[in-house]
């Protein structure tokens, strides 16, 4: 497993494989997004939007597990924020690979400043800074 | 006008916006958040969490070319995101404190000083004049294949410099909602004295790294509504495809100076609205 991995990870196929991640992620979040979006429409369609006042959003739609539940019972909105989380891990996980591809360069260094990275996100979403 | 109406013309507007930030390098994320909030009189903070998950898509979208490309610098591009990260968070925090006219303002400035970076002639600062011992140590310094030259070498300078402007770069990502890559680019390219194309992937590589780090405060603050960000973030994606499809052909100099001129009036409104509180 560890030779396979190795020769997988050459410092150009890692190249490959970070933008190969990005695309698939992009692609995945718009696919699941636009089924959402399709639900959302037919439901909520001839209603009257309203983003003039800052509310926040309902109940359900701004913590993960509250996310999934909605996705469960194919709330339109919950399937496109499903979409949009993933998204935004896109990036994230693409930190990840990094760190795996330094690792296996032997740049302990920059292994050091990946996991920085990742450790300064991980704080952002679990510090309690929503307010 | 129903929420089926009002989705198909915000559809509409971000694949414009989309379109034409791709065509003309500015980026799609910064005529959202006035499309949102001038035309369609969005809460300015709906507008900021939508703009955050747009760049995120542009900029992995497009990144995931440059990467495969290898003219990206990875290195560099991580180290200056622990910068930018740091710098997002800052403005997440500001953010709750700072009243939201405030905020279109200082967007309003953002914007303006991007149209015109945009017509900044672009000169490279001549290389290897005297070397940085922080980038040596760092391993920062690259090179990247062209298709006339071959392999080209360069080096990365004023290292502390290029950080201080990429934690500023980050903080106004994490206020704004935007990419900033106006400043990314600036840090990189004055400061570092990177070369063009080096300086301008490895940004856009950056900025859904910096965006991520904000977003994950503003999904949990609510800014992050499901119904702005699907007619958003699809519009936006699917123009900056159908842009970098156009590019080869289009006669981008003209758009640009239009684009710029379009981009300079929606920043005044926005500085207006935020001066007469009415944002």
């Amino acid at each position: 497993m560890k030779q396979v991995l190795s020769k997988y990870f050459r410092d150009k196929d890692i190249q490959q494989l970070i933008g190969k991640q990005l695309r698939i992620g992009v692609i995945a979040s718009s696919v699941i997004v636009f089924i959402g979006g399709v639900i959302y429409l037919i439901r909520h369609g001839h209603e009257q939007p309203s983003y003039g006042d800052f509310t926040g959003v309902r109940e359900g739609l701004a913590d993960l597990p509250g996310i999934w539940q909605g996705v469960m019972e194919n709330k339109g909105m919950n399937i496109i924020q499903l979409g949009v989380v993933l998204l935004i891990a896109t990036p994230i996980i693409r930190i990840a690979f990094s760190v795996i591809a330094f690792l296996i360069e032997k740049d302990y260094l920059y292994v050091g400043i990946t996991l920085l990275v990742l450790g300064i996100i991980v704080f952002s979403m679990m510090g309690g800074l929503a307010g | 006008m129903t929420i089926l109406s009002f989705t198909l013309i915000l559809l509409g507007g971000a694949f414009l916006a989309g379109l034409l930030g791709s065509l003309t390098g500015l980026g799609g994320g910064v005529v959202i958040i006035p499309l949102l909030t001038l035309v369609f009189h969005t809460d300015i903070r709906y507008a900021i969490g939508t703009a955050l998950v747009a760049s995120i898509a542009t900029s992995s979208g497009s990144a995931s070319a440059y990467v495969k490309e290898g003219i990206t610098n990875i290195r560099l591009g991580m180290f200056l995101e622990i910068a930018t990260t740091t710098g997002a968070v800052v403005g997440a925090l500001i953010a709750v404190y700072m009243p939201t006219n405030v905020v279109a303002i200082i967007f309003g400035l953002v914007l303006i000083f991007s149209s015109l970076m945009s017509f900044r002639k672009k000169m490279e600062f001549p290389a290897d004049k005297g070397d940085s011992k922080l980038a040596e140590q760092l391993r920062l310094n690259g090179s990247y294949p062209t298709v006339t030259e071959g392999v080209v070498n360069y080096k990365v300078h004023h290292v502390p410099g290029g950080y201080f402007m990429m934690t500023f770069a980050g903080v106004m990502s994490g206020l704004l909602g935007i990419g900033s890559g106006a400043l990314k680019v600036l840090a990189m390219d004055n400061i570092m004295r990177i070369p063009f194309k080096v300086s301008t992937t490895t940004s856009n590589f950056m900025i859904g790294v910096t965006a991520a780090a904000s977003a994950v405060v503003y999904l949990q603050r609510g800014y992050i509504s499901p119904g702005l960000c699907m007619p958003v973030v699809l519009g936006v994606l699917a123009g900056a495809f159908a842009g970098s499809r156009l590019l080869t052909r289009a006669n981008v100099k003209g758009l640009r100076i239009v684009f710029s001129v379009v981009i300079g009036f929606l920043a005044l409104q926005m500085i207006y609205n935020g001066l007469t509180g009415k944002l």
